[in-house]
C-alpha cells in the first residue's frame, strides 16, 4: 500500500516513433490509485505501446514520463512465448520476478481457478489458462499498479465475466490502480472508472457512463451496444499520415489532434460536453 | 596427486564441467550457441596476442572474448546486418586473424592440434588453479543474478517493467561467457568449448522439469562426459577434446531411448 494517494503514473505529451513512423503521439494520461482506467481503439492505434510507456519499457521519442516512488508493478503482457528448450512448470513461473511461499502461490492460483495447473509445463497450457496464470503471477506480486494487456484473450465467456470481477476485487483488496486494455466494449464499460479511446492519439476520454450516454459513444459502438459480436469499427473525422502528422476532415493538417483544436465539428465537441 | 598430468587434467575437466553446466542451460534458453562459438573462435587471437605479447594466455583470451562481445554489441545497435550474418564475421575473422598471427610468430612453436582440439598434457598447475577459483568466482556471480537472469531470460519486458535490470544481468552473463571460454580451451580446445556448453544442456533437457534441475543435471552430465570422455582419450590416445564432446554425445543419444521416457513419467506421475 502506498504511502501517500499522489498518482502512480502519468505521461505528458508522450510518443514512441519506430520504423519511420509514430506508432502513438501526444498522450497524456495518468493513473491515480485504486483506479480502473481502460484503454480502447482499433488494432494498432497504440494501445500496447500506451502500456508500455507507462511500464517504462519503451523508450520515449518525446514528452515525458513520471512515477510515484514507491511505484510496485504488476505485468500482464499481450503474449509470452516459453521457448521449448526452457523446462518451466506454472508454479516456479509464480515466482520469477518475486520470492513468494507456496501458500501465496496455491492462494494465487486458487483465485484464477488454475490451482490443478501447478505443475503443468508453462507450454503445454491453452491460451485461456496461459491468462489465467499469468494474472495469477501479476496479482501475487501485490502490486499497486496492474497493467493488464487483454487479460481475457482466449478465456471462454463465462470465465470472461469472472475475471473482470476478479479485477475488481483485486482493486478494492490491494487498492492498487489499474491499467486495462481490451476489445471487450460492453464488459470493460461497467468494470471502469475512466475510458481512453486511442487512435494513434487520445481521442476521447471520461467516465464510462458520460461517454456511454454521448452520441459519439453511440455512434462509434452502436454495433456493439445492440449485442452483436462485430468487429469495433472506429469511425473517424481525420486521418493518421504516415509521418505522424493528422489530416482533418476539413482538409488541413497539424502535427497533433486534439478535440479542441477547431479541425473537428462534430463528435469531439459533443463528447466534451457530456464528459 | 597433481603432480600426475592426468589428475591434473581430470580435476580441470571437472571444474570446467561443474561451470558450464548451468552456464550452458542459459546459452540454449537463449539460443546463443552461435554467439558461444563466436567467443570460442576468438580464442586463437587471444592466444597469438598472448604469445606475442609474452603474457598470460588465459587473460588475453578472456580479454579478446570480451571485446568481441562489446563489438558485437554495437554492431547490432547499428543495425547493418542480421545478428547471426554479423556473429558469422566476427567468428571467423577472429579465427582467421588469430591463425595467420600464429604463422607470422616464426619465433614460436604453438601446437594448433593441441589449441584447436585440446590437450590434457599441457594442464598445469597454474591452470589448475585459474579454472577452480575462475570457475567458483563465475558459479558464484551466476548464483547472485539468478532470478534477474532467468527473469529476463523468460521475458526481457516483463522482468523490466517489473523492477528488473536485464541490461545489466545481460553483460554480467557475456562476462561470464568470456570467463567460461578462457578457462575451458586448454580442456576441451577452441572448436568444442560450445558442445561442452550445450550437450550436457540439452541432455538435462530431456530429463528435468524446472530451470534449476536443468542446470544441475546439465553440471553432473557434463562432469560423467570429461570423465569418460578423458579415461578413453587416455586409453586411445585420443586428443581430449573430442573425446569429451563424443561422450557428451553418447549420453545426449542414451536419452533419446524409451528407457528415460519412462523414468520421467514414473517421477511425474
Amino acid at each position: 500500500m502506498l504511502s501517500d494517494k499522489s498518482v502512480l503514473v502519468s505521461l505528458k505529451n508522450a510518443g514512441v516513433y519506430r520504423d519511420g513512423r509514430w506508432l502513438v503521439r501526444g498522450v497524456d494520461l495518468s493513473i491515480d490509485p485504486a483506479e480502473i482506467v481502460t484503454l480502447i481503439g482499433p488494432n494498432g492505434s497504440g494501445k500496447s505501446t500506451t502500456a508500455k510507456m507507462i511500464l517504462d519499457i519503451a523508450e520515449l521519442n518525446e514528452g515525458s514520463r513520471s512515477n510515484h516512488k514507491d511505484l510496485h508493478v504488476g505485468y500482464v503482457p499481450q503474449r509470452i512465448e516459453i521457448d521449448w528448450t526452457l523446462p518451466l512448470t506454472v508454479e516456479r513461473f509464480m515466482t520469477i520476478t518475486a520470492s513468494l511461499s507456496s501458500q501465496e502461490i496455491d492462494d494465487n492460483l486458487e483465485r484464477t481457478s488454475v490451482k490443478h495447473l501447478k505443475n503443468s509445463q508453462i507450454r503445454n497450457l491453452s491460451g485461456g489458462e496461459l491468462q489465467r496464470v499469468l494474472l495469477a503471477r501479476a496479482i501475487a506480486r501485490k502490486p499497486n499498479l496492474l497493467v493488464l494487456d487483454e487479460p481475457v484473450q482466449g478465456v471462454d465467456f463465462s470465465g470472461e465475466i469472472s475475471l473482470y470481477e476478479l479485477i475488481k476485487e483485486i482493486r478494492d483488496e490491494l487498492q492498487c490502480g489499474i491499467l486495462l486494455i481490451s476489445h471487450d466494449l460492453h464488459v470493460v464499460m461497467a468494470a471502469t472508472d475512466r475510458v481512453i479511446c486511442l487512435n494513434g492519439h487520445v481521442c476521447c476520454q471520461g467516465t464510462p457512463s458520460a461517454v456511454a450516454e454521448s452520441s459519439e459513444y453511440k455512434h462509434l459502438f452502436g454495433e456493439r451496444a445492440l449485442g452483436a459480436l462485430a468487429v469495433y469499427q472506429h469511425a473517424h473525422d481525420h486521418k493518421h499520415l504516415p509521418d505522424g502528422t493528422v489530416e482533418h476532415a476539413d482538409g488541413s493538417i497539424t502535427e497533433h489532434c486534439h478535440p479542441d483544436d477547431g479541425h473537428h465539428d462534430h463528435a469531439h465537441e459533443k463528447e466534451k460536453s457530456n464528459v | 596427486m597433481f603432480d600426475d598430468f592426468f589428475v591434473r587434467a581430470l580435476i580441470a575437466g571437472i571444474g570446467v564441467a561443474l561451470v558450464a553446466g548451468p552456464l550452458g542451460c542459459f546459452v540454449v534458453w537463449r539460443r546463443l550457441s552461435y554467439f558461444g562459438d563466436t567467443l570460442a573462435h576468438s580464442a586463437v587471437l587471444g592466444v597469438s596476442l598472448g604469445v606475442f605479447l609474452e603474457v598470460n594466455i588465459t587473460a588475453t583470451v578472456f580479454i579478446v572474448a570480451l571485446a568481441i562481445s562489446g563489438l558485437l554489441f554495437l554492431l547490432q545497435k547499428r543495425g547493418d546486418l542480421a545478428s547471426d550474418a554479423l556473429l558469422g564475421l566476427l567468428s571467423h575473422s577472429a579465427l582467421a586473424l588469430g591463425l595467420v598471427a600464429i604463422a607470422f610468430m616464426t619465433w614460436v612453436r604453438i601446437d594448433l592440434q593441441a589449441l584447436l582440439f585440446g590437450d590434457i598434457l599441457s594442464v598445469s598447475k597454474i591452470d589448475l588453479s585459474f579454472v577452480w577459483i575462475g570457475g567458483a568466482i563465475v558459479l558464484a556471480v551466476l548464483f547472485s543474478i539468478w532470478r534477474q537472469l532467468f527473469a529476463a531470460t523468460v521475458s526481457e519486458e516483463l522482468a523490466r517493467a517489473e523492477g528488473m535490470n536485464p541490461d545489466r544481468s545481460n553483460v554480467i552473463f557475456m562476462i561470464l561467457m568470456a570467463l567460461i571460454i578462457a578457462l575451458s580451451m586448454k580442456i576441451v580446445g577452441v572448436l568444442l568449448i560450445t558442445a561442452l556448453l550445450i550437450i550436457p544442456a540439452a541432455t538435462a533437457r530431456r530429463i528435468a522439469a524446472t530451470p534449476e534441475q536443468m542446470a544441475i543435471f546439465s553440471a553432473i552430465i557434463g562432469v560423467v562426459s570429461v570423465v569418460g570422455g578423458l579415461y578413453s582419450s587416455l586409453h586411445w590416445d585420443t586428443p581430449s577434446g573430442p573425446s569429451i564432446v563424443v561422450m557428451a554425445l553418447a549420453l545426449f543419444v542414451l536419452t533419446l531411448f524409451p528407457i528415460t521416457r519412462l523414468l520421467r513419467s514414473k517421477k511425474e506421475g
